[in-house]
C-alpha cells in the first residue's frame, strides 16, 4: 500500500541521514532541491529513491543557492519541502534564508555540519555553523535551530522542524553533525497516525480582503499556496501588510522586523526544549548538544558513580536559545562546562545568560569528539 | 469612474501604480504586451505566477493582479523551478533582466534551460545595471560607456539568444520595444507552450545608459531599434548580432521537447503504479 511507503513504522537499524529523510517524508515533505555535499548527500540520495514513492519531488538542482531558491518556489506553491547541505552549501543559502525569513516561507534546511572554515574536513564532525545558522544571513531576524544528538532524533526533530516552520512560517534548521549523520543507530518509527502533523494556517478570508502579510494574534501571517485565487505579492523588499514594498518607510521597517523577530522571541518558551539528566542535586553541570552530548552523558554518569553530583543539560532547541531553561541551572550550580565541537560558540551565549556562575569552555577541532574522559577530568577539577 | 481606467486594469495590482521607472523607459511597454497577452488568450489567470529578480524590471511582478513574487538577485528561474515542480498547474512566468538573469544568475538560466522546466523566461536586455545607476553587464556591448566602463568597454556582450539556443530553450525570440505587436505575439505563444521558452526584449534605458552613449532620450534609442532593427526569422541565432547598425531581431526556435515536468510527473506516476501492483 502506498500508505505503507509513506511512514515506514516500525523498528529499524538506520543511518542518521536516512531518518532525517525518512522523517522528513512522515512530516509531509513533498518538495526537496539539494546539491550533493559530504556528509549530507545520503539524505538526497534517500529523497530522491523515497519521494517519487509517496508523490513528491526531487530535483538536483545546479548549487546551493537555487536550492535554497528553489525550496522556496515550492512552499509558496503550498507544499512542505526542504533541503539537505553542509557548511560550504550552507553558506551559499544563507543569501535565500534571508528571502524565506522575509516572506515567511515555511521550510526546512538540514545541515550536517563538517570541519570548516571554507571546504575545511569534509568528512570530519563539526559544530562549527551554530553561529552561522543564527545570524547568517544578512539583516535582524530570529531563526529556529534544532540539534540533534542521536539517529532516533534525526527523525523526530525533522517532524518537529516541518511543524515549526508551518506554525511560526520561518525557515527552521536542523543542525546536525557528520557523527550523527553517518551514525547508524536502532529508530523505532511510530504508526501514521500517532505522528502529529501541523499545517500552515489557510486564509479565512476571500481574496478581496486578503492581506498576506498582515499578522494573526499570534503575529504570523496567514498562508494563501500560488494559484488559489488571492493573486498576492510577495518581496524581499521591505513591506507593509499587503505586500506592497515600503523601501522608504521607518515606521513599516520597523513593525516588519519587530514582527518577524517578536513571532519567534515571543515564544521562545514554546519553542525551546531540552533535556535534564541528573539535575536535582547538580553542583557541576555540562551544557551540552549533539553528538557532544553523548560524551558528556557517559562523563556525567561516570562521575556521578565516583560521588560527584554532576548532571547534564542537553540542548535540543539552539535557537531561540533556552535562556531561561540556563538561566535556572546556572543560578543553582557551582560551576558549568562547555564543551563544543569548535573554538567557542554556544558558550558564548552560555556565558551571557550564565552571569557570575563560572563556565568552562573544552574546545575540540578537527579531531573526534571529545573523550567522556576528558569530560570527566574538567568535571572532576571543578567539583 | 470606469472611463478614467486603463483598459487592462483588471491586469494591474491596485495601489502600486504609478511604477517607479524612468522617462522614455521600455519596461512599462514590457508590462502592457505582457498583460495584453493575457487579456488575448485564454488562459485561467488564477494559475500565473509572475517571478522576478532585481533590478528595474524586477518590480514588474508587483504591478501585474496575479500571484507574483520578487526574489533575491539572480534567483528567479530558480524559484520559479520550485513553484512550476511543486504544482504543475501553474503557469510561471519569469520577466527579470539581463544582469539579473545572466549575470548572478546566469547558472540557473542554462541549466533550467537544459532541463526544459516548463517555466517562459521574458528578459528585458537593457544593456546595463540600471537600478544601480548604470553599471556595464554581461549584454553592454564593446566599447560602450558607463559609470564603471569610463574608458569603454573592453567585454564582450553575451548573444542571449544564441545563448539560450544552445541551452536547449524550445521557444527563442528576440524583439525590441519597437515591435510590440510581434512581441504581444511571442508571449501570447509562450503562455500557451509547453517547456523552457525564452524572449528578450531590447528595451530602451535612455536615462542611465542612453544619454552616455549618444541617445539620450526614449525617442533617439526607439529611432536606433527602427533603423537598426532586422528581422531574420528563423535564422542561426549565432549570428543574431546586435551592433549599432543592426539589431537582428525575430523568432529564432519553435520545436517541441518533452518537458522536465512531464518526465518527472511519468516517473512519479510508474513508481506509484508499481507499489500499487505490489500490495
Amino acid at each position: 500500500m502506498t500508505q505503507k511507503r509513506t511512514v515506514l513504522t516500525g523498528r529499524h537499524f538506520m543511518q542518521g541521514d536516512i531518518a532525517c529523510a525518512e522523517g522528513a517524508i512522515a512530516a509531509g515533505c513533498r518538495f526537496f532541491a539539494g546539491y550533493p555535499i559530504t556528509p549530507a548527500t545520503e539524505i538526497a540520495e534517500r529523497m530522491a529513491r523515497r519521494l517519487p514513492e509517496v508523490g513528491g519531488v526531487y530535483v538536483q538542482m545546479e548549487d546551493e543557492l537555487g536550492s535554497m531558491a528553489a525550496v522556496i518556489g515550492a512552499s509558496y506553491a503550498g507544499v512542505k519541502s526542504m533541503t539537505a547541505t553542509s557548511g560550504p552549501g550552507f553558506s551559499l543559502m544563507q543569501e535565500n534564508i534571508g528571502l524565506a525569513v522575509m516572506t515567511e516561507a515555511p521550510c526546512v534546511i538540514v545541515n550536517v555540519m563538517r570541519g570548516g572554515p571554507s571546504t575545511g574536513q569534509p568528512t570530519k564532525p563539526g559544530q562549527q555553523d551554530v553561529m552561522q545558522a543564527k545570524w547568517g544571513s544578512h539583516g535582524d531576524y530570529e531563526i529556529i535551530a534544532l540539534a540533534p544528538s542521536s539517529v532516533q532524533e534525526m527523525f523526530d526533530l525533522t517532524i518537529e522542524a516541518f511543524n515549526l516552520s508551518e506554525i511560526y512560517r520561518v525557515p527552521v534548521i536542523v543542525l546536525a553533525d557528520e557523527i550523527v549523520g553517518h551514525m547508524w543507530e536502532r529508530v523505532t518509527i511510530p504508526p501514521e497516525n500517532a505522528i502529529k502533523l501541523i499545517d500552515r494556517k489557510k486564509p479565512q478570508v476571500s481574496p478581496e480582503k486578503y492581506a498576506p502579510f498582515m499578522p494573526s494574534k499570534d503575529l504570523v501571517p496567514t498562508m494563501a499556496p500560488f494559484g488559489a485565487g488571492y493573486h498576492f505579492y510577495a518581496t524581499g523588499l521591505t513591506h507593509d501588510e499587503t505586500g506592497h514594498p515600503q523601501t522608504d518607510s521607518a515606521k513599516a521597517q520597523q513593525k516588519l522586523v519587530q514582527r518577524l523577530c517578536d513571532k519567534i522571541r515571543k515564544n521562545s518558551e514554546k519553542i525551546t526544549k531540552v533535556s535534564a539528566n541528573m539535575l536535582e542535586d547538580a553542583e557541576v553541570v555540562v551544557v551540552a548538544y549533539g553528538t557532544t552530548s553523548r560524551s558528556a552523558m557517559s562523563a556525567v554518569r561516570e562521575a556521578r558513580e565516583k560521588g560527584i553530583k554532576a548532571g547534564l543539560l542537553r540542548l535540543i532547541t539552539l535557537w531561540p536559545f533556552p535562556d531561561k531553561e540556563v538561566s535556572k541551572l546556572a543560578k543553582k550550580v557551582h560551576a558549568i562546562v562547555v564543551p563544543e565541537m569548535n573554538y567557542g560558540q554556544i558558550v558564548r551565549e552560555v556565558e551571557r545568560v550564565a552571569k557570575e556562575t563560572p563556565v568552562t569552555f573544552m574546545p575540540k577541532l578537527g579531531e573526534d569528539p571529545h573523550r567522556p574522559s576528558e569530560i570527566l577530568d574538567a568535571i572532576r577539577s571543578l567539583s | 469612474m470606469s472611463e478614467d481606467l486603463h483598459p487592462l486594469e483588471r491586469f494591474l495590482r491596485g495601489g502600486m501604480i504609478p511604477h517607479i521607472w524612468c522617462e522614455g523607459c521600455g519596461n512599462g511597454i514590457i508590462l502592457n504586451c505582457f498583460v495584453r497577452a493575457l487579456e488575448e488568450i485564454e488562459i485561467d489567470v488564477n494559475k500565473v505566477v509572475v517571478v522576478s529578480g532585481i533590478g528595474c524590471i524586477g518590480r514588474l511582478s508587483g504591478y501585474t493582479n496575479t500571484d507574483s513574487y520578487h526574489t533575491t538577485h539572480g534567483r528567479a528561474i530558480a524559484f520559479a523551478t520550485g513553484a512550476k515542480l511543486a504544482n504543475p498547474e501553474l503557469k510561471v512566468v519569469v520577466i527579470s533582466g539581463d544582469g539579473d538573469l545572466f549575470a548572478i544568475g546566469g547558472n540557473h538560466f542554462i541549466h533550467a534551460a537544459r532541463r526544459n522546466v516548463d517555466i517562459q523566461v521574458i528578459c528585458a536586455n537593457n544593456f546595463n545595471y540600471g537600478m544601480t545607476g548604470g553599471q556595464y553587464g554581461p549584454t553592454t556591448p564593446l566599447d560602450a560607456w558607463t559609470t564603471t566602463t569610463p574608458y569603454g568597454n573592453i567585454e564582450r556582450p553575451f548573444n542571449l539568444v544564441h545563448l539560450a539556443a544552445a541551452s536547449g530553450a524550445v521557444y527563442v525570440a528576440r524583439w525590441t520595444t519597437l515591435h510590440v505587436r510581434r512581441l504581444t505575439e511571442s508571449i501570447k505563444k509562450v503562455l500557451q507552450k509547453e517547456g523552457f521558452s525564452f524572449i528578450e526584449v531590447v528595451t530602451p534605458c535612455p536615462e542611465i545608459y542612453g544619454r552616455r552613449n549618444k541617445m539620450a532620450t526614449g525617442i533617439e534609442m526607439m529611432n536606433w531599434f527602427k533603423t537598426a532593427s532586422e528581422i531574420r526569422n528563423y535564422s542561426d541565432p549565432a549570428d543574431a548580432e546586435i551592433t549599432p547598425e543592426k539589431i537582428v531581431v525575430g523568432e529564432f526556435i519553435d520545436v517541441e521537447k518533452p518537458t522536465y515536468d512531464s518526465l518527472l510527473r511519468k516517473m512519479i506516476n510508474q513508481i506509484q503504479e508499481k507499489i500499487r501492483g505490489e500490495k
